[in-house]
């Protein structure tokens, strides 16, 4: 596994590895931003607009109750979303510039 | 309401088997891994053979405590959709962990966080702070944990607090001490596979009274006790409250070293992400279960028998299993209670004894320069320290409220081990001393804030007064770690960290160097 340095700073400097470094930090940051919204957004309608939560979608059953279970699902989702993502963009991309490394 | 006949607080031969079944089994496993844990890395990160989904549910066993599985059920039970609230910001958290943390981790780390942290900084003073985050954090969970067995024992089996916590102890520790992370691995595996059977069972046979409908458990529980359980309650009262409690969970999970550490035993960065994965999902699920075994737990219970054995509501999954299941059911999850707790504590030691040995002893003491059969035999030993440490603080702690441990320690993380991590990955300008000075402030003002809180202050000390108005200090202590890192860094600009971290991309983002 000859790793030869100049090789090495061609890679970290290209604009394929640059490209690669800010998708990830794209997806991370609006998965990560899109999380904190949804959850701090139910958060405050618990806080200021209960009313909201409180209305009836059924004899008994409130809105708030498909919302809360529905946060629990959309956090799993949002991992689903970025799974689909790394192993089918991400990966592509890094085995490509880990073989231009690794391979000569 | 009719008089409930319950055994709870007896001798239950069930779930006196199944909890020795269990600790055989697990017992067999360790002598198992026994025999494959020489080397350092088969002792920290199970020679990093686990697959992502059996570290996905690792995952979940190791986050779902007894805490989170009887305390929100009960919670449920007695308060209805304010259960709910708490237990979504214990998930949030996760798909954050993946997002930010879990790949940079496996790639830049060898056995724990601090490796990280202190990947481009100067060993000595980033090791030690690291570790006093990561120690205060598992000290403060051992506590709870360790309480909480006792307490739980001694109501189901009928056994003395101290017999309890000395069984617990004693079980981990063989667990870790002989069976390393390979051990562990799979008693939390087991465990969570228990956990998950366990309540998905009790809600079948729950739902089974309600023609397998959940929304006709709603609407009876309504009609019993008023439209208010299926709206929000007083859970959050003062929004910044809830707030600073969401940011210690949420942000907290990424920084729990216990959690961290597994990312460790898996090949590489795509099975990481995978656990994650599997992990969210099953504890989402879980989550969902305990919403579900809470509102059968009012309806086919009661509120008035559930809060005349515990007032907050603990036995309420439990009363639940025997109504619906009978006295093997009842044992059964009683066992699995139990079960759960030492997979918690097994992982939590773990994570102790190798803050400990990897990043006390060999990286600061001894420099890095130990041989293998050496530091698997210091890990050892501190595994014993930390094992002993959790019996003696269990025994110490018997009756005290220890529940707001469990957030001080969500605290510390999210103030003190988060910040530094996500710095360390993502900043190219973070320094040593930015790193020292963030750790420092987090931590102690985490600690300080919790003691000034109405939680401690007023509830524990009994001051008529809180000096600090919000019970959870996140809010505070998680910026202020992040504010002292970015003016610290930018005051003592460390030109090597900086040039290092273009070469650190190498592994973070395509994984070359990983071990």
């Amino acid at each position: 596994m000859g790793i030869n340095s100049q090789r090495v700073h061609q890679i970290l400097t290209s604009d394929k590895f640059k490209d690669l470094v800010r998708k990830r930090l794209t997806v991370s940051i609006s998965l990560t931003i899109i999380m904190l919204l949804a959850y701090f957004g139910f958060m405050l309608s618990i806080a200021f607009f209960k009313d909201f939560l409180t209305i009836k979608i059924g004899e008994h059953i409130t809105l708030g109750l498909p919302i809360g279970i529905g946060v629990i699902v959309f956090a799993w989702l949002l991992t689903g979303i970025y799974i689909h993502w790394a192993n089918n963009k991400y990966d592509k991309a890094v085995r490509e510039l880990r073989n231009e490394i690794l391979e000569n | 309401m009719e008089n409930i006949q319950t055994t709870l607080g007896q001798v239950n031969i069930a779930s006196i088997i199944i909890f020795f079944a269990f600790v055989a089994v697990t017992l067999a496993i360790t002598y198992w891994a026994a025999k494959k844990t020489k080397t350092t890395s088969e002792f920290y990160a199970a020679d990093r053979s686990i697959s992502g989904f059996q570290n996905g549910l690792a995952l979940a066993g190791d986050y779902m405590s007894a805490a989170s599985f009887l305390g929100i059920a009960g919670m449920v039970a007695l308060k209805g959709y304010d259960g709910l609230i708490y237990s979504i910001g214990f998930l949030v958290g996760w798909p954050l962990v993946m997002f930010l943390v879990a790949e940079p981790l496996r790639n830049l780390g060898k056995f724990t966080f601090a490796d990280v942290v202190a990947f481009r900084l100067k060993q000595k003073p980033v090791r030690i702070a690291s570790s006093m985050g990561s120690l205060m954090t598992i000290v403060f969970y051992l506590i709870a944990q360790m309480v909480g067995a006792g307490a739980l024992v001694n109501i189901l089996f009928g056994f003395p607090y101290e017999v309890a916590v000395i069984i617990v102890g004693l079980v981990m520790i063989s667990y870790v001490l002989f069976g390393g992370m390979l051990a562990t691995t799979w008693v939390q595996i087991i465990k969570a596979v228990l956990l998950i059977g366990g309540t998905t069972f009790l809600v079948i046979m729950t739902l089974a009274q309600f023609g397998m409908n959940p929304i006709t458990l709603f609407e009876v529980a309504t009609e019993k006790y008023g439209d208010v359980i299926l709206s929000p309650g007083g859970f959050v009262k003062n929004p910044w409250d809830a707030i600073s409690l969401g940011l210690a969970l949420i942000l907290g999970t990424a920084g729990l070293p216990h959690i961290l550490m597994r990312f460790f035993t898996v090949p590489d960065a795509k099975q990481a992400r995978k656990s994650v994965f599997i992990a969210t999902g099953f504890i989402g699920y879980f989550y969902i279960l305990t919403f579900v075994i809470g509102f059968g737990a009012m309806v086919l219970v009661g509120q008035d028998v559930i809060s005349s054995f515990d007032k907050g509501g603990n036995m309420a999954a439990l009363l639940l299993s025997e109504s619906v299941g009978g006295q093997f059911f009842l044992g059964f999850i009683a066992a699995v209670a139990f079960a759960t707790i030492l997979a918690v504590v097994a992982g939590l030691t773990l994570s102790g004894a190798s803050t400990l040995s990897h990043d006390l002893y060999v990286s600061v003491i001894k420099k890095g320069k130990t041989d293998e059969a050496g530091e698997v035999k210091v890990a050892r030993i501190a595994t014993l320290i930390i094992g002993s440490l959790a019996i003696i603080l269990g025994l110490i702690f018997k009756g005290q409220n220890v529940a707001f441990m469990v957030g001080l320690a969500f605290s510390i993380a999210s103030s003190a081990n988060f910040p530094s991590l996500v710095l360390s990955i993502f900043w190219k300008n973070f320094t040593t001393k930015g790193a020292v000075a963030s750790i420092i402030t987090g931590s102690s003002l985490a600690v300080i804030l919790i003691i000034l809180s109405p939680t401690v202050w007023v509830d524990i000390i009994g001051n008529p007064e809180p000096i600090f108005g919000l019970k959870n200090p996140a809010i505070i202590s998680m910026p202020a770690s992040f504010l002292v890192a970015f003016i610290v860094s930018k005051l003592t600009a460390e030109k090597e960290a900086a040039e290092k971290f273009e070469d650190e991309k190498l592994r973070t983002y395509l994984g070359i160097g990983a071990e």
